[in-house]
């Protein structure tokens, strides 16, 4: 049998590149390619000359100017002598506060709802059921309006807490006052605080520190004698009994160092217009998170749901065939497979409330929106740069996040060998 | 990729910065409508009727522009702007002209890149506070919660005034008046605080006006003016004329009543050249109709005096006095130069 020792070496002919199957899908990339290119050079050539014909320049130096306005909520230290930048970075901040404190309440309320939808209790399922179906199908902007109207129209005003015959009364000892306008809560403080350590862009409390490593070291000292009992309980078959070692390390250290630190709380005080002394945390921050959370959670059960429902009944059998009780089938069995199919949807949910968060204006809280969007492009005019800056913070935030929950859920992913 | 929707942001962004256009005048006739930016609803100055008509202060100058360009008060349309979103809109030319208390400032005029047509408004920045707080003055505020308009002068001011006068205060920031309102009422702040003026047209609208009063400090300059996009000197002439022609014709006793009559010819040649009976054609020179002058007093409904007493005067709700606002004859600041 004859077998041809290689095609003959063909020239290469300009018409090949639309007609040869192996050069057409590359003319046809480096097309639309140089298409998009020059679309978008016309877009930015198009920005320039309007920008040019308005007589604007396209400058950041406005960051550096005296912002001039105040911000109800600040979490780094600001006044109206600050930077715009300045105020960029507590709007930031403002948003990241709102945003993790949606995340957290969202996911451990999502979990919940999401195993009771599966709950063969017929009532507690048809309530969960209805409660995702109302706060999922109804808009976001919805949710957190109606909070905070709920919080602004049906609390008392600090005023009624005045006098010798209150209308209103704190709650909780009287240490806990909820009013129109923010909840009053206790300021924990320290008489004899370490001070505070100055980081250039904000001041990092000393006594916060020490409370962190010491409650990580207890943290550890507890897993090091719960690893010392299963070495002994393999070697001996006996466990050696830990809870009141366990309880001590946990909580003794951070007792003597609040004792040392002279822990306190100073209760919130009507002085004046409103109350002082203690911390008082605004309406617009807790209708925004009420609203975020609510709404997201509907979405998380329904992720956690069908995490749960995506593995088969068989494994629960399986693993109970194996004598493993109900709590260990659901942490060893079912949660880490479930998990591959609810970690990444769950990433989007988080995306999605770091977004939302820019809602915050409708309620008056200064969030990235607040500040840099709002007040200051409002002040320099700067619309162009402070909607690309924004645009690319959010973006900035979203990958980050992003990044990080990918890493987590390379971790808990299923091996597969 | 990131790069590209970055680049791609970036011009998408460039867009809406928007279309400067050289000759507005053009535009509005070809459109044969006059694109007007004003208040989201400020009883007095620019607020719609149950069948969606506009009326008010601001209004009338728009009205006034309207009849004079197009010789038909009614062909305007009005886009309501809030304090963030009314300079986005002048600026890239879905309005315009803005008609919306907006404060006549050095950054916004030189830096903002608009111009002012002139000041329709001398106002000054004021707190109203509910009569039960037992408050006299605004000095007495040390601690208050304020409500306040975000994207206005009065954020700057009330930063100002507490910081000179070392108290603090802890901001509400809201989005337009009605909200300001709602806020106010429901006692989520202590104090409200805007322009004097828009201070007593949100009064006129409350249920029990008498139960608030509003504090005898005036914190700022507030001269509220019209505005138009810079580089349109045409386009800007016509705005300061117009509004001068209103102030100029109640300083000559020219009004709604009499305008027809006078508009034959009278003895004053000031007036004949204003509403174009002599000789002198005036409007030529700003590319309109020989009877411009007369055709914007009649569109904004009367003279400054009589659009002044019609919708925010002392017999309406609004219930302002002329103050500041009165002709210089008067003892007050309008002074038009002179139609020659």
């Amino acid at each position: 049998m004859a077998t041809a020792t290689g095609a003959p070496k063909a020239s290469f002919r300009l018409s090949m590149l639309l007609y040869d199957t192996r050069y057409r899908s590359m003319t046809i990339q480096v097309v639309v390619l140089l298409l998009f290119m020059a679309g978008v050079a016309w877009l930015v050539d198009n920005t320039i000359r309007n920008l040019e014909t308005l007589g604007k320049d396209f400058s950041y130096g406005f960051l550096w100017n005296r912002a001039g306005y105040d911000i109800n909520q600040t979490l780094v230290q600001y006044s109206n002598d600050s930077t715009h930048a300045r105020a960029m970075l507590v709007g930031l901040l403002n948003t990241l506060l709102v945003a993790f404190m949606s995340c957290a309440a969202a996911t451990v309320l999502g979990l919940i709802i999401g195993v009771l939808r599966l709950s063969p209790n017929w009532i507690i399922g048809r309530l969960t059921t209805v409660y995702v179906e109302v706060f999922r199908n109804i808009p976001v902007l919805l949710w957190i309006l109606v909070a905070y109207a709920i919080f602004t129209e049906v609390m008392p005003p600090p005023n009624a807490f005045r006098g010798d015959t209150p209308t209103a009364s704190m709650i909780l000892f009287d240490s806990v006052a909820l009013t129109n306008r923010y909840t009053a809560v206790p300021d924990p403080l320290f008489s004899r605080s370490l001070g505070n350590i100055d980081l250039g862009l904000f001041l990092v409390s000393v006594d916060l520190l020490a409370i962190i490593v010491v409650i990580t070291g207890s943290i550890l000292a507890n897993r090091a004698i719960l690893a010392r009992a299963t070495r002994v309980q393999n070697a001996t078959g006996i466990r050696p009994v830990t809870w009141w070692k366990s309880l001590a390390v946990l909580v003794l250290p951070l007792l003597l160092l609040l004792v040392a630190l002279g822990f306190h709380v100073e209760r919130p005080q009507l002085r004046g217009f409103n109350f002082t002394g203690g911390i008082n945390v605004s309406n617009s921050l807790m209708a925004l998170w009420l609203g975020l959370t609510l709404y997201t959670t509907a979405f998380i059960a329904e992720i956690v749901r069908a995490g749960i429902a995506s593995v088969s009944h068989g494994q629960t059998e399986a693993a109970f065939a194996l004598g493993l009780r109900p709590g260990h089938t659901m942490r060893l069995v079912i949660l880490p497979q479930a998990l591959r199919v609810i970690v990444p949807p769950l990433i989007s949910q988080y995306l999605n409330i770091t977004k939302n968060s820019s809602l915050a204006i409708a309620v008056g809280y200064m969030d990235l929106r607040g500040t840099l969007g709002g007040i200051t492009l409002n002040q320099t005019g700067r619309e162009l740069e402070a909607v690309l800056l924004m645009m690319l913070i959010y973006l900035a935030i979203s990958l980050v996040i992003s990044g990080v929950m990918n890493l987590y859920n390379n971790s808990v992913k299923l091996k597969e060998r | 990729m990131k790069n590209t929707v970055f680049l791609g942001t970036l011009a998408a962004a460039g867009l809406v910065a928007g279309f400067a256009s050289a000759a507005t005048l053009d535009d509005v006739k070809a459109r044969g409508e006059l694109n007007c930016g004003v208040n989201t609803g400020l009883v007095g100055f620019a607020a719609p009727d149950a069948n969606g008509n506009w009326s008010g202060f601001d209004v009338a100058i728009c009205r006034a522009m309207a009849a004079a360009v197009l010789g038909d008060a009614s062909k305007v349309r009005f886009v309501p702007t809030t304090g963030q979103t009314r300079f986005t809109a002048l600026a890239s030319g879905e309005v315009d002209i803005l008609s919306r208390n907006t404060t006549w400032t050095f950054s916004r005029d030189a830096d903002l890149k608009f111009t002012f047509t002139g000041v329709n408004y001398y106002d000054g920045q004021g707190f109203m506070v509910n009569k039960a707080l037992g408050v006299t003055s605004a000095k007495e505020l040390d601690g208050a919660t304020i409500c306040i308009q975000t994207g206005t002068t009065t954020e700057l001011n009330l930063a100002d005034f507490f910081k000179s006068n070392n108290m603090n205060y802890d901001p509400v920031p809201i989005e337009t008046n009605a909200e300001g309102e709602q806020q106010f009422l429901a006692g989520a702040c202590d104090a409200y605080t805007t322009d004097a003026s828009g201070l007593a047209a949100t009064r006129a609208a409350f249920a029990n006006p008498d139960e608030y009063v509003i504090l005898p400090e005036i914190i700022s300059k507030e001269p509220l003016g019209p505005l138009v996009r810079q580089g349109d000197d045409q386009w800007a002439d016509i705005g300061r004329w117009t509004l001068n022609a209103l102030i100029a014709a109640e300083e000559y006793g020219v009004t709604s009543a009499n305008i027809e009559e006078l508009s034959k010819g009278t003895d004053n040649p000031e007036i004949n050249r204003l509403l174009g009976a002599g000789e002198d054609n005036l409007g030529a020179m700003l590319g309109l109709e020989k009877d411009w002058a007369k055709k914007a007093i009649i569109g904004a409904g009367g003279n400054y005096g009589e659009i002044f007493a019609a919708t925010i005067g002392e017999s309406t709700p609004i219930g302002l006095a002329r103050g500041l606002n009165a002709q210089w004859t008067q003892g007050g600041l309008l002074y038009s130069p002179p139609f020659r």
